[in-house]
């Protein structure tokens, strides 16, 4: 189970998603989650090896740099990675509820399934409306607090997002104040800074596709309000007419049967 | 056979389950086993190359990691997502000798073509009569699974918080000798993660078997108080409804057959009932 299962798993959410979630994802995958597993895995792979401290007391570099790193970036990057994407699976479960209860419909015979079989239905690209709608702006939400709570946590335990040269500890068992020195620290910056950059770019599509949605919905409502007004739904009338002609035939029976004692 | 094998031999068994049960798989296979391969395998990486123990003795080392880690973190949580996911296995077993079955019916009443045969394969089981009790012993197992585990972690790693420092003094360490854990802190966040998502799993799994529990009752319930409708059928839900179509007809040919005599006896008369019962 790694990167390319979970990428397997979203593609599939990815057919029910708005353009902007379809970018998203895209850029997701390639710009965060591949750029983490070519290159920044390896800039961070010697981070404790080549923590050098200017002491040789035994045991003061381990607690010098579990003093200054408490998690390494690669790991919060791979914690933000993994929450960030898994509220999409809500939209996945919701879609998977649907297509459950439109294929128990079609195999009831359900007059008003109007798919022909099986396939179709597994087929079918679902529209985002009703309570699906309310689950998709329920995950882009959570998407959001997690890029802003994750984003937090890095500047609040690394003090901003670049990465000192040189760091001065006095933890037990190092003798007073000792020199430690970080390695490759330009270029963890740089990756820093360009994992911010695409974590901001990630929220301001986040916030597009929220605004999106919205917009979607408002327009959808006023549009029915004033339908609604114009002239009666198609839908409606046609359920009206087989209410009556169910009407109809109990009435016709009712005259036809005679009286039953209940058994 | 690797995570991805597991992930494979799984999905198949998610069809049969309840919808707990399949968050239950994703919580395992993301919040987990995800998180065990791409992040705490490489915390855990450097784990005794960066245990340095204050002392030059040879030996003192290996002794001292040893003596503090009989089994690492990794390995046990390794062994501990093995174990719970495998109980699951006997669902499929289970589901595997029922279609059995049923191919075996189809086969003797006459219907073995291929499209009856690729039905048998597709459609989902209910979870009912023996394939409820497989289920629930599974949920069961999963849970004791879990525990065991948390008890050992707790029992090893007391408080399951990693150390920055143990004083050691097994042979051939010279008295005592202070050893330096690598990453503590990083440790210490992980292993409270992974922690906090078993927890999440066995109140999912208590949760799901809650859920089966009712559903049994309210069905058992249900049976009493309708005991025309017969046994659930062994043979998934083709079968049932075939029974109770064969339950329709008798009673619209009883219905029939009375609907007649009364034509014979009141032939004139046409009453309103209380209810069509025919339509």
């Amino acid at each position: 189970m790694d990167w390319g299962a979970l990428h397997t798993i979203l593609g599939g959410v990815n057919k029910h998603s708005t353009s902007i979630g379809k970018i998203w994802l895209t850029v997701l995958f390639i710009f965060r989650i591949m750029i983490l597993v070519v290159a920044a895995e390896r800039v961070w792979g010697d981070e404790q090896d080549d923590f050098v401290c200017n002491t040789l007391q035994p045991g003061c570099r381990n607690v010098c740099y579990d003093h200054f790193f408490p998690i390494s970036h690669i790991r919060l990057w791979a914690l933000q990675l993994i929450f960030v994407s898994t509220p999409a699976l809500l939209v996945a479960m919701h879609v998977a509820y649907r297509r459950h209860e439109k294929k128990r419909q079609f195999r009831k015979g359900d007059q008003k399934c109007e798919f022909k079989d099986i396939e179709e239905i597994r087929k079918q690209r679902f529209r985002i409306e009703g309570s699906l709608w309310w689950t998709y702006t329920g995950s882009i939400f959570f998407r959001l607090v997690f890029e802003a709570v994750f984003m937090y946590a890095f500047y609040f335990m690394y003090d901003g997002f670049r990465m000192p040269r040189l760091m001065k500890c006095n933890a037990w068992p190092c003798p007073n104040t000792v020199d430690c020195f970080v390695s490759r620290p330009t270029e963890k910056t740089v990756f820093t800074i360009f994992m911010i950059a695409v974590s901001s770019i990630c929220i301001l599509l986040n916030v597009a596709e929220l605004c999106y949605l919205l917009a979607k919905f408002f327009l959808r409502r006023s549009k029915n309000a004033g339908n609604s007004k114009q002239q009666p739904n198609n839908e409606n009338k046609e359920e009206t007419k087989q209410n009556e002609m169910n009407e109809l035939i109990s009435d016709s029976c009712q005259n036809t049967v005679i009286g039953f004692t209940s058994s | 056979m690797n995570w991805a094998g597991l992930y494979t031999v799984l999905s198949g068994v998610n069809r049969h389950s309840t919808a707990i049960g399949r968050i239950w798989l994703s919580v395992i296979f993301i919040f987990r086993i995800m998180v065990l391969v791409v992040a705490a395998e490489s915390v855990w990486g450097d784990e005794k190359s960066a245990f340095t123990c204050n002392t030059q003795q040879p030996g003192c080392n290996s002794v001292c990691y040893d003596h503090f880690f009989p089994i690492s973190h990794i390995r046990l949580w390794a062994l501990q997502l093995i174990l719970v996911t495998t109980p699951a296995l006997l669902v499929a077993m289970h589901v595997a000798y029922q279609q059995h079955q049923e191919k075996k019916l189809l086969v003797m009443t006459g219907h073995a073509d291929a499209k009856h045969m690729e039905e048998v394969k597709k459609h989902k089981m209910r979870i009912a009569g023996s394939l409820w009790w497989t289920y629930v012993c599974s949920v069961v197992f999963r849970l004791l699974f879990e525990a065991v585990f948390m008890y050992i972690f707790y029992m090893l790693y007391p408080g399951y918080q990693m150390m920055r420092l143990v004083k050691c003094e097994a042979y051939p360490c010279p008295n005592t000798v202070d050893c330096f854990i690598s990453r503590p802190t990083e440790k210490t966040i992980f292993t409270v993660f992974m922690l906090v998502t078993s927890s999440v799993c066995i109140i999912l799994n208590m949760a799901e078997l809650v859920y089966l529990v009712v559903r049994a009752c309210a069905r058992r319930s249900q049976h009493h108080s309708n005991p025309s409708s017969g046994k659930s059928s062994f043979y998934g839900h083709k079968h049932s409804s075939e029974y109770k179509q064969n339950e329709i007809n008798q009673l619209l040919t009883e219905q029939d057959g009375s609907l007649k005599d009364m034509l014979r006896r009141n032939s004139g008369l046409q009453e309103k009932g209380d209810r069509c019962s025919a339509c």
